[in-house]
């Protein structure tokens, strides 16, 4: 590559008076108009983010003050009502099925996905030669690219039947099956950032350990690992919020029964998939319509929380990496 | 870490005579959590490919559905999947390559405000898809389309579920991805390149339209093609600003309905009235969305790491 190509010849030198100084207004005024343009597309990320925030909730704020809605969703309701029935005579739009069911099937994906994904990711880092390695990352790229309907549908279809055939549970769609499904859909987020923080690791924290006579297992447990620590705890932070939003595998693969019991081979319905499944035949503005985005606003904030604890993880092992 | 801590974490040595079995478990149970990830990987794909491959044929590909979605081919799902990514990519690479810029170029790193970009930039990525759909039906359709049917004085055109509504959402999920994506491009472009277009006269915006941007392009391909092979499989977001179940037509304008393969996928596995009779179909609907997110995200991989190995070199 050439540089000269790159650069296209600068406009003439123009010494003549008057016709220089307006040339000059006009690339000044050029200057700063683009500049303004790149600012406005730069904020309009921090303007998407306020209208999420303001659009959710306003459509949720019935909820809170509307008294013909309230009447039927009020917060009082929603906490006390053991049920969630939005359809019927008498509806009722109770969130602890809900809730229930949304932790039941994400900490079915935790316990799957943390393990896998940290082992794999100090596997890729510490122990795997680096052909097995550069062969293990695109693996886990494809499994990042899969779309979510795509690992529901296959919860759904295939891994289900399979499932039933081992646990024999009477419900085929369960929240083991939905857990499982969205492990594969996070294992790529918790593995790549903790892959990230491992690596980001001193050569010389290794080497030390190494040379005082520990074996690599020993250094990648006992050194790396808490080393890097702040950046697995934001890999499962991130993991975390995707499991707690996502929304297509546990649509299919749940089986959407809203059932209160600890059991996990029990179908559940999740608080994004009661959003998925009732918007579309819901009247707008009508207390269903309030109570959904209610829902909404209640993921998003949870989500927001939980992200911004991550990013604190993330700056804590950048200054700590920095300061070594 | 201090000297200190380091040293009381490592194990007492008198032990490391006989074999260390607990090292060799260690070892192994790593690696077999990345041989079950890559397993998991393969019983997917080897599935949907052995079920799938019959099915896709050229009358696949090229025909409308029939006999309530149970022969014939998903021709509009993948036009509309098209149009749905090519109105996303329009309204979104300009404002998040313009972000990039912004960022990398122009904004102080530590000021308040990029600060707040960066932030915003950070925490949109993690909001559930399943907001970002409630979003565009309370802000596209509700606020923005009824308040243009209203202007105009027209019936309802704007303010229902529609393919330009659809797009503009998937867009905001992407900005993200673009700007990330487009400022590692710029980072890869050597300071003294920068310095010798300044240093011949040319100013700041000149420096970046003839020197920074044409050697970025490769990062903002990757960038939309990564947006590119997520928006056409994210289905949360569509669900109620414009997917349709089944139309006999195709889309003709933004403000048109549109049948997208995801959400074709979707409704195929869960509300089909015969599923046995559906299942070709539905298999060979999802190996074709994987085929297609997959060669987009192969692109985007290869176009990363040659950006990546020149930013190795440059180093």
């Amino acid at each position: 590559m050439t540089i000269l190509h790159a650069v296209a010849p600068p406009p003439p030198l123009d010494h003549s008076g008057r016709a220089a100084t307006t040339r000059r207004r006009a690339l000044r005024l050029r200057e700063s108009v683009t500049a303004f343009l790149l600012r406005v597309c730069a904020f309009s990320a921090v303007a998407g983010l306020l209208l999420i925030m303001v659009f959710v909730f306003r459509e949720a704020l019935p909820v809170l003050v509307d008294p013909v809605t309230r009447h039927e969703v009020g917060v009082s309701r929603i906490f006390a009502t053991p049920l969630w029935q939005p359809v019927g005579n008498l509806p009722k739009y109770g969130l602890v099925p809900l809730v229930v069911g949304t932790l039941k099937v994400v900490l079915v994906a935790m316990v799957v996905a943390v393990p896998l994904g940290i082992l794999s990711a100090v596997f890729a880092s510490e122990f795997a030669p680096t052909r097995i390695r550069e062969a293990l990352k695109p693996v886990i790229e494809i499994l990042a690219g899969i779309p979510s309907v795509v690992l529901g549908f296959f919860a759904l279809i295939v891994m289900a039947s399979w499932l039933q055939a081992v646990t024999g549970s009477p419900s085929r769609l369960n929240a083991v099956n939905a857990g499982i499904a969205l492990a594969l859909g996070i294992v790529p987020t918790i593995f790549s950032v903790s892959e990230d923080a491992l690596r980001a690791v001193p050569r010389s924290f290794r080497e030390a350990s190494l040379a005082l006579g520990a074996s690599p297992w020993q250094t990648a447990w006992n050194v790396t690992l808490p080393a890097a620590g702040a950046g697995v705890a934001a890999g499962i932070l991130l993991g975390l919020a995707r499991a707690v939003g996502e929304t297509m595998i546990v649509l299919m693969a749940s089986g959407n029964a809203a059932i209160t019991s600890g059991d996990v081979f029990d179908s559940v319905r999740t608080l994004s998939a009661t959003i998925a499944a009732e918007m579309a035949e819901v009247v707008v503005g009508s207390p269903h319509y309030a109570a959904l985005f209610f829902l909404g606003a209640i993921l998003f904030v949870t989500t927001f929380f939980i992200n911004v604890f991550a990013g604190v993880f993330v700056e804590r092992l950048r200054r700590r990496l920095a300061g070594a | 870490m201090t000297a200190d801590a380091l040293t009381t974490r490592l194990p007492r040595l008198d032990k490391a005579r006989s074999y260390d079995w607990s090292g060799f478990g260690f070892t192994a149970l790593t690696a077999f959590a990345a041989l079950l990830v890559v397993l998991m990987v393969a019983v997917i794909m080897g599935n949907i490919a052995f079920f799938g491959w019959r099915t896709v044929t050229w009358e696949f590909v090229t025909a409308a559905p029939r006999e309530g979605m149970t022969a014939g081919g998903i021709f509009p799902a993948i036009f509309g999947t098209v149009a749905l990514v090519i109105l996303m990519v329009v309204a979104l690479v300009p404002f998040g390559v313009g972000a990039a810029i912004y960022l990398h170029e122009y904004a102080r790193p530590d000021a308040w405000y990029t600060r707040i970009v960066r932030f915003a930039v950070n925490n949109l990525a993690g909001v559930p898809s399943i907001v970002f759909g409630l979003f565009g039906l309370g802000f596209f359709i509700q606020f923005v389309g009824r308040s243009m049917d209203r202007a105009l004085g027209l019936d309802v055109v704007w303010g229902q579920p529609a393919l330009l509504w659809a797009a503009l959402t998937l867009a905001l999920l992407n900005l993200p991805v673009v700007i990330v994506t487009a400022e590692e491009a710029l980072r890869t472009v050597p300071r003294e390149m920068r310095e010798a277009s300044l240093a011949l006269g040319a100013t700041r915006w000149q420096t970046i339209r003839y020197v920074l941007l044409p050697q970025a392009v490769p990062g903002i391909l990757t960038g939309a093609i990564l947006s590119v092979s997520r928006g056409a499989g994210e289905v949360a977001p569509i669900l109620f600003t414009g997917a349709a179940y089944f139309l006999p037509y195709l889309p003709q304008s933004p403000t048109d309905q549109f049948m997208e393969l995801g959400y074709h996928v979707f409704v195929l596995s869960t509300q089909s009235p015969n599923v046995d009779a559906t299942k070709p179909i539905l298999y060979g609907t999802v190996l074709v969305l994987l085929l297609l997110t997959f060669l987009l995200n192969l692109t985007a991989i290869l176009l990363r790491s040659r950006m990546r190995a020149r930013l190795a070199g440059r180093l």
